[in-house]
């Protein structure tokens, strides 16, 4: 398998699958909402490493391009989503996201 | 030696990624990102991504990181107090999300068995030039667009994260 020397493709795919899924369990265990919050950028940067791959894979710049704007609106979420954070600490004085929890009932 | 690389970093982007996952404190999530995105950098590069990889290291584990490792230190937060989520996501959310990813890596194991090996130095259209030409030429209208939200979104922080006037 490991003949003629480079990487299989593939192994870049499962290592995206590998992150992805390890931000979606950050995503859904953690309970500061910061370690969340990271976990959807780490999530952000495994769709991005597919992206690159594919763009290997089709020797096509289109996939760079996809990654760059998704950079892009990952800062401007980034931005939005801390201040919003900042809000919330303001508000309650803490940042566990079980304490933001009125639209519960 | 393309094996070496990737193996090296590709290990400790999976690493970091667990750490990220794992630690309770924030701050020690937050240095794991960096390293993530950092060894994410090197992969870029052996994909033949350079201004990708040049725009994730300053972009991503520059600006973003720093913006999130500001707001940690702001808000000066600790450790999680109790953490751990009720019993039905341990029991339930972690077999899932394995049987997720074997899903996942089961189909990009057998679709792309057969494909083209990663050599460096193989594709060099990832430079600044040709990502330019594609910006500026067949992605114009959604570039400018970005120009909106990146707008939009400083107006957002800026009203959200103001004094409350009254």
């Amino acid at each position: 398998m490991l003949q003629g020397g480079g990487v299989p493709l593939s192994w870049y795919l499962i290592l995206s699958a590998i992150l992805f899924s390890l931000g979606i369990a950050g995503f859904l265990l953690r309970k500061n909402i910061i370690t969340v919050f990271m976990s959807i950028e780490l999530m952000l940067n495994a769709v991005n490493l597919s992206f690159v791959t594919f763009s290997y894979k089709f020797q096509q710049v289109n996939g760079h391009i996809f990654a760059f704007f998704v950079m892009v609106v990952a800062a401007a979420e980034a931005a939005v989503g801390l201040a919003i954070i900042l809000t919330v600490y303001k508000n309650r004085n803490s940042l566990d996201i079980d304490d933001v929890s009125e639209m519960k009932n | 030696m393309d094996l070496f690389f990737f193996v090296v970093f590709a290990v400790f982007a999976v690493g970091c990624g667990i750490s990220v996952v794992v630690q309770t404190h924030p701050i020690s999530s937050a240095l794991s990102l960096v390293g993530v995105m950092g060894s994410l950098a090197v992969l870029y590069l052996l994909l033949g991504a350079e201004f990708i990889a040049m725009a994730q290291v300053i972009v991503y584990a520059g600006a973003v990181m720093v913006l999130f490792i500001f707001v940690i230190m702001l808000l000066n937060s600790g450790g999680e107090t109790h953490p751990g989520r009720s019993m039905t996501v341990k029991l339930l959310g972690v077999p899932a999300l394995s049987g997720l990813f074997i899903v996942i890596a089961y189909i990009f194991a057998t679709n792309f068995r057969d494909s083209a090996r990663v050599h460096f130095g193989s594709f060099t259209e990832g430079t600044a030039r040709s990502i330019g030409r594609a910006i500026f030429g067949t992605y114009l209208l959604p570039f400018e667009f970005t120009s909106i939200l990146i707008l939009v979104a400083i107006l957002g922080a800026v009203v959200l994260a103001r004094k409350e006037l009254d």
